[in-house]
């Protein structure tokens, strides 16, 4: 349960990977921390899926298996779905008795490309058909495992193999699709954002999501430095600053009753925390572009456009200032 | 392809894997290494929790942490994280 | 033992085959509603509704999902079931594939119907036809009692710990989904008994234990990698040598079958009819089969020698079956309800053609391409082909070997 769960760092450290070494993501993953940290949070019997990416790439390269637990991977789209027929065979297996009489919980991780674009039919049915399962969506922003395509998860002004910054493109045109918003749309029970460098916040939003009743969706952030051509040592800082600029905000929504993570909160209760979107962006390659006076405009519009969706927001957290 | 993988008999079916990525040592990768500073670390296992590769081990019998260089890929975060700066990037070569 | 005492249902074929999954002990049902198979989700609704299934039944957003969440249902130890037809066939494509190559045991009925566009919900095989190489087994039925036979045979002939392969049993749509038919039914523990329960082959797991092949937290087992170009061949041909055993295990389950219920459906992968001393025969697949019966007994009955090849198993293809069946035979019509474009006639055609090559004796062989988007094939029509074939026999010579029948020319 919840409540017996230990969070101290050491706790966590001591914890065996179940998400193990040996698997072959990039030097710097950020992906990588987050389904280690994530694993650290199961407890009891546990079944993982995971749509084509990156994750699932990396993980299982025949016949290596970087996973302690039973897993299965069958194509990129339907990772709910996946979770979906797991979740419902337990269900009446153990009802006849075929298997022990014990909580089997079932986690799904999937990118963004997998999510927000080619998956998000299947993610949708699932959660209205309330599944008993817990969707990670690991979002590095882009296509990164076929080469760093444009992905609907993909923000403004980045430039990527098929939205690059060109003499008149300035990289990406549109903002980033709100997919947990949508999902929270759903009346899903449990939705969050979260972010590996707050790995107390992630392990306990990951808990969470593990224990309530039907499907819970967990957004986290996760830097790719391959993809946002930023330096291999960067990931988690990178991971600290999207929060603390209010480009990767921190909150929850209990049975669509919003609420801001402690660390976000602390950026809304003193504004003046709040960090200008140009130290987030100038760290990564995938701006360099804007840097320019050609496209310096659109750090003016990601930054207009991050503070109009904070201060929606917060009111939807009911913490709008003024 | 070597003579030594296995036919097509040999095999479990359905792509059931049938080795631990733990035998896969992913080390080699890196070229700058992490070296700590036994004396500034205080132990906080910040550096184990963020490492992308499981390759930094809390032995709670020993009080201490240990770099395991089998799978560090030398991305260098848990420099980059360690709050008092006890782990220092040097190229894996010259260690 | 002896053949059970039956029940006769007035059962449309969709119906035959919802009462087939009924009594055959199913954990999971993923489905998604298309004409004309919609009746048998409607059916199996009800069951569930009524509280007469011990099934898991969920109501997937796409076709696409339904396989998936079959496939993962049975990778985790369930009997699984779905059904479909035409365009939610093809959406499944993908999964398809990846079913098979994980080896899950799912059983499907395809209502067969044609394909977009423009858009037709009548019945030919295109649908099923283009899937022939995605290593499911493939059963095409006569009739709404072989449905409902063909279904609870399939649970058995998947679920074999040596083959593990998928089945999909087509039925005609409308011509057999949606059309009455007095069905003998066995009783509920009797079909229980007959599928059994799962039972899992073992396989070596990255622990280097032999483990039960399905997903157990207390045997973990990674199912679905990537397998680049050192082992995917390899487990290819795994999937091929399933194949080249399955002719024995559909045929044995067909037996056994036949103890219980006293049906037969020849030997289990193809059905002969009159074929002995036949000097001209058809081969096809499906309900139209049961017109050309009719016709068959009309021409012997005038002292014509005529025959029919019914491919009931058309995956794997019974090669050593179809060369026995057909090679004394002088004239062979084969009728394709599916067209492969530019590829000079239908799936069905091509491949008896290429059987009969090897033989001793070689048949003309002709095709007909028939009954696209539920084009009504008549009695005249069948005689026709077999006038075409006595034309051929007399002049030795095939002036068209590719025809349609049945269309406006």
């Amino acid at each position: 349960m919840f409540s017996e769960w230990k969070f101290a760092a050491k706790d966590i450290a001591e914890k065996p990977d179940l998400f193990t070494s040996g698997h072959r993501a990039c030097a710097g993953c950020a992906s990588a921390t987050v389904l280690r940290l994530i694993m650290k949070a199961t407890m009891g019997p546990t079944i993982v899926t995971t749509a084509t990416g990156c994750m699932e790439v990396a993980s299982t390269i025949y016949p290596y298996t970087s996973w302690k637990i039973p897993w299965i991977h069958t194509a990129f789209e339907n990772a709910a779905a996946n979770a979906s027929g797991i979740e419902a065979a337990l269900k009446i297996l153990k009802k006849k008795g075929r298997i022990p009489q014990e909580q089997v919980d079932v986690i799904a991780f999937a990118g963004d490309g997998g999510t927000y674009d080619i998956g998000i039919q299947a993610l949708s049915g699932a959660v209205e058909r309330g599944h008993d399962f817990l969707y990670v969506l690991y979002d590095n922003e882009a296509y990164m495992n076929t080469g760093i395509q444009r992905s609907g998860g993909t923000p403004l002004g980045a430039s990527t193999t098929t939205s690059p910054a060109g003499t008149v493109m300035p990289g990406k045109l549109e903002p980033k699709k709100p997919i947990t918003e949508i999902i929270v749309a759903h009346n899903i029970p449990y939705a969050a954002t979260a972010s590996p460098y707050y790995w107390r916040d992630l392990i306990a939003k990951a808990r969470k999501g593990i224990e309530v009743n039907g499907p819970a969706f967990l957004h986290v952030f996760a830097p790719c430095p391959r993809g946002w051509r930023s330096d291999i040592s960067k990931s988690i800082e990178l991971s600290c600053l999207a929060v603390e600029t209010c480009v990767f905000p921190l909150w929850e929504a209990i049975n669509g009753e919003y609420q801001l993570s402690a660390p976000s909160k602390a950026i809304a209760l003193k504004p003046e925390r709040k960090k200008p979107v140009r130290e987030y962006l100038q760290m990564q390659g995938r701006f360099r572009h804007l840097f320019t006076p050609k496209f310096e405009k659109v750090i003016d519009e990601i930054q207009r456009i991050t503070d109009e969706r904070w201060q929606r927001l917060l009111k939807k957290c009911s913490m709008a200032l003024n | 392809m070597t003579t030594q993988e296995k036919v097509w008999k040999e095999i479990p079916m359905a792509g059931v894997c049938w080795k631990p990525s733990t035998q896969y040592l992913t080390g080699d990768w890196k070229t700058y290494k992490p070296i700590r500073d036994l004396e500034k670390c205080t132990r906080c296992v910040l550096c184990v929790l963020f490492c992308p590769d499981g390759a930094i081990h809390w032995k709670p019998e020993k009080e201490d942490i240990e770099f395991d260089f089998n799978f560090c890929k030398g991305c260098g975060i848990c420099a980059n994280e360690c709050p008092v700066d006890a782990i220092e990037m040097k190229l894996a070569e010259e260690t | 033992m002896a053949v059970a005492k039956q029940k006769m249902l007035a059962l449309n074929g969709d119906e035959a085959v919802a009462y087939a999954v009924k009594q055959s002990d199913v954990d999971v049902v993923a489905a998604y509603p298309i004409t004309p198979q919609t009746i048998i989700v409607e059916r199996f609704s009800e069951y569930v509704a009524d509280g007469e299934v011990d099934t898991e039944f969920v109501c997937v957003e796409s076709e696409h999902s339904a396989l998936t969440a079959c496939l993962t249902a049975a990778a985790t130890g369930a009997r699984a079931f779905t059904a479909t037809a035409s365009a939610g066939l093809a959406l499944m494509h993908e999964i398809l594939y990846v079913t098979s190559g994980c080896r899950a045991p799912v059983v499907m009925a395809i209502v067969n119907r044609a394909l977009s566009a423009p858009l037709n919900i009548h019945c030919d095989h295109s649908d099923s036809m283009v899937e022939r190489d995605c290593s499911w087994i493939q059963i095409y039925v006569e009739n709404s009692q072989e449905a409902y036979d063909s279904i609870i045979q399939a649970f058995k002939i998947a679920e074999n710990q040596e083959l593990l392969l998928p089945v999909m049993v087509g039925l005609d749509g409308f011509t057999l989904s949606h059309t009455l038919e007095n069905v003998q039914t066995l009783p509920d523990d009797l079909v229980k008994k007959f599928v059994g329960t799962r039972k899992f082959p073992l396989v070596t797991s990255h622990e280097g234990k032999n483990v039960p092949f399905k997903l157990d937290p207390k045997k973990p087992m990674t199912i679905g990698p990537i397998d680049l170009y050192d082992y995917y061949f390899e487990h290819k041909r795994q999937q091929e040598e399933a194949m080249q055993i399955a002719p024995k295990i559909i045929q044995q389950v067909h037996k056994e079958y036949a103890k219980i219920s006293g049906r037969r459906y020849g030997n289990g992968l193809i059905e002969p009819y009159h074929l002995e001393d036949a000097e001209m025969a058809i081969v096809c697949v499906g309900s139209t089969s049961g017109t050309v019966k009719t016709v068959v007994n009309e021409l012997r009955s005038k002292g014509t020698k005529v025959g029919l090849l019914r491919l009931r198993t058309f995956r794997p293809l019974p090669v050593k079956e179809i060369t026995k069946a057909l090679e004394n035979v002088k004239a062979v019509a084969v009728m394709d309800r599916s067209l492969s474009f530019g590829g000079h006639g239908g799936a069905v055609f091509h491949e008896i053609r290429h059987v009969l090559y090897d033989a001793s004796k070689h048949p003309y062989v002709v095709n007909y391409i028939y009954g696209l988007g539920g084009r009504d094939t008549s009695p005249n029509l069948i005689q026709k082909i077999y006038r075409d074939l006595q034309r051929i026999l007399e002049t030795q010579q095939i002036e068209k070997p590719v025809q349609f029948i049945g269309l406006r020319e």
